[in-house]
Formats: C-alpha cells, structure tokens, sequence
C-alpha cells in the first residue's frame, strides 16, 4: 500500500467545535484530488466542503454520515497515488 | 475597501439561481473578484441539509397544487420559503482571504439585515442560537449557507414585501416562530429598486 494521507474536520474558527458529518460525496476506491469536495460538514446553518488534501484513492473512511466529529478528527484515509 | 462586485439578477428560478451561483464559485476559488447577487426567487420552499420532514406542515403534492416548487438545498439549515417581494442576497465570498472565520461571517450577515431595518427604524437583533435577524420575537431574516474550498454560496432571505401567509405551510427553519416583513413592520411596501441600493450600502459598510 502506498503513502497515507488523512481528511481532518478543518479548524472552522472560534465557537466551533464539533460538526455533524452531512454526506460523502465520494465512496471507497474512488480517485480524489484537491479540487474535489470530499465531505460535507453542517454545522450552525453552514454547509462546509472538505476537499482531498492530496490527490489520492478513497481507503477508508472513519466516521459516517450522521455522526458528530470534533475539530481536528481524522475523517478519511486516503492512499496517495 | 476590498474589491466586491454586485450583481442584481432579478427574479430567477431557484435552481437556476443555484447552478450560476456553483459558477461563481469557481470563479472566486480561481481568485475571482468576490460577488454579492440580489435576487428574489418564484414562489419556492427549500430544504436544507437539516431538514426535518416535521418542518413541512402541509404535504408536499399539496404544496405543488398550492403553486410551490419544492426544491432540496445544499445550503445548512432546515426548511424555508423564497417568494417575489423577498430580497435574497448570496455574496460569494473567499472568506479565507477575506480573513473572516465560519461564525463571524453568518454574524456579519445578520448585521447586514441589521444596518439595513435600522434605515427604516426598524430595531432588529441577531441570535447566535437561533440564527437568523429578528424583530423582538418576530423573524424577518433567514440564513443558510454552504461553502467550497472557503468560498460562500447561499446566503440570506430578508422578507421585504412578500405574503407571510405562504409561511403558514411550513415550521421556518423547523422552528415554532412568527414571521415578519419590512411591509408589516414598517406600514408600507417600500420600492423594490430603494431596497436593492440600501442593502448594497448595508453590505459594503460591514464588509467593506
């Protein structure tokens, strides 16, 4: 297996600190880059996008849609290609 | 004073609305100017992402019957209502290099809609719990955002004139609440084209 990188819930800045995870918008195995919108985050009336931090395939994904993750937390694995 | 354009795209379907908005998006993520759009949109009820099916009061074929689109939203939030007399405004903004955190944007949204009622002599106050501008428990504006690669889309209904009647088919924003409009607090319907200019001055004071 190659190199690993990891999707993080992004420091949204102050009064945020946990976010509920909306959707995956891409599922495992799929080739993802920085220009793609990898995960929906909600949080206080705001939608927020995470792209792929590097380009890569989709290995795992920790934490599924309709959970609450803190700021910080691992998200995904993604395997860089 | 940061470079902003403006746009009035008048009144425009809302999903049409959506799919220009996804561009500008492009635009700004590829360094473009940032973007404030006034539109009002036909009469249509939008799900956000925390909609819950409570929130709709009425059935949805019923809604289509009543002359609603119903359309789901990838803005936050729950459910609300755009009609023609409802100013909305979607600034498209890099809030990265705009050096404007998550929170502090969706306040100074609410202050906007703040500034502007006070031209009217309108109190009006934003919450941090419930979101949205408020005239004492009355709501007169909503918020709902999304963002992609730190840039804003989506934005804030101010209800200008519209009927407030349309709300009774729904729980605005899945809450149990009261909605008001600049028409109903301030006696009369102010000219749509005043409105546009306010609120452009509104904007650029608290961005600018």
């Amino acid at each position: 297996m190659g190199k690993l990188a990891h999707i993080v819930v992004p420091d949204l800045g102050d009064g945020i600190d946990t976010v509920e995870i909306a959707a995956w918008h891409a599922a495992l195995g799929d080739l993802v880059t920085p220009d793609d919108d990898v995960v929906e985050l909600v949080t206080d009336k705001a939608s927020f996008n995470v792209p792929a931090p590097v380009q890569g395939r989709l290995e795992k994904i920790h934490i599924k849609e309709g959970a609450v993750a803190p700021i910080g937390a691992v998200l995904a694995d993604i395997e860089i290609v | 004073m940061k470079k902003i354009r403006i746009l009035n795209w008048g009144l425009i379907p809302y999903e049409i609305a959506v799919a220009r908005q996804k561009r500008l998006v492009r635009d700004v993520i590829a360094d473009g100017a940032d973007t404030l759009i006034f539109c009002e949109h036909p009469r249509t009820i939008t799900l956000g992402r925390t909609f819950t099916p409570e929130s709709l009061l009425t059935p949805r074929e019923e809604l289509v019957r009543l002359g609603f689109v119903v359309a789901p939203s990838d803005r936050g939030g729950d459910v609300t209502l755009h009609a023609p007399g409802q100013l909305v405004l979607y600034p498209i903004i890099n809030l990265k290099r705009a050096g404007i955190e998550l929170k502090e944007y969706l306040r100074k949204l609410e202050e906007v809609a703040i500034d502007f009622l006070r031209g009217f002599g309108i109190v009006a106050t934003g919450d941090d719990n419930r979101r949205g501008v408020w005239v004492g428990a009355r709501k007169i504006a909503s918020i709902g955002i999304g963002v992609s690669r730190w840039v804003t889309y989506h934005g804030m209904a101010v209800n200008v004139s519209n009927d407030l009647l349309d709300f009774q088919v729904m729980k605005p924003c899945g809450l149990d609440v009261r909605m008001t409009s600049l028409k109903a607090e301030w006696g009369h319907a102010p000219d749509m084209a005043d409105i546009y200019r306010r609120m452009g001055k509104s904007f650029l004071r608290i961005y600018g």
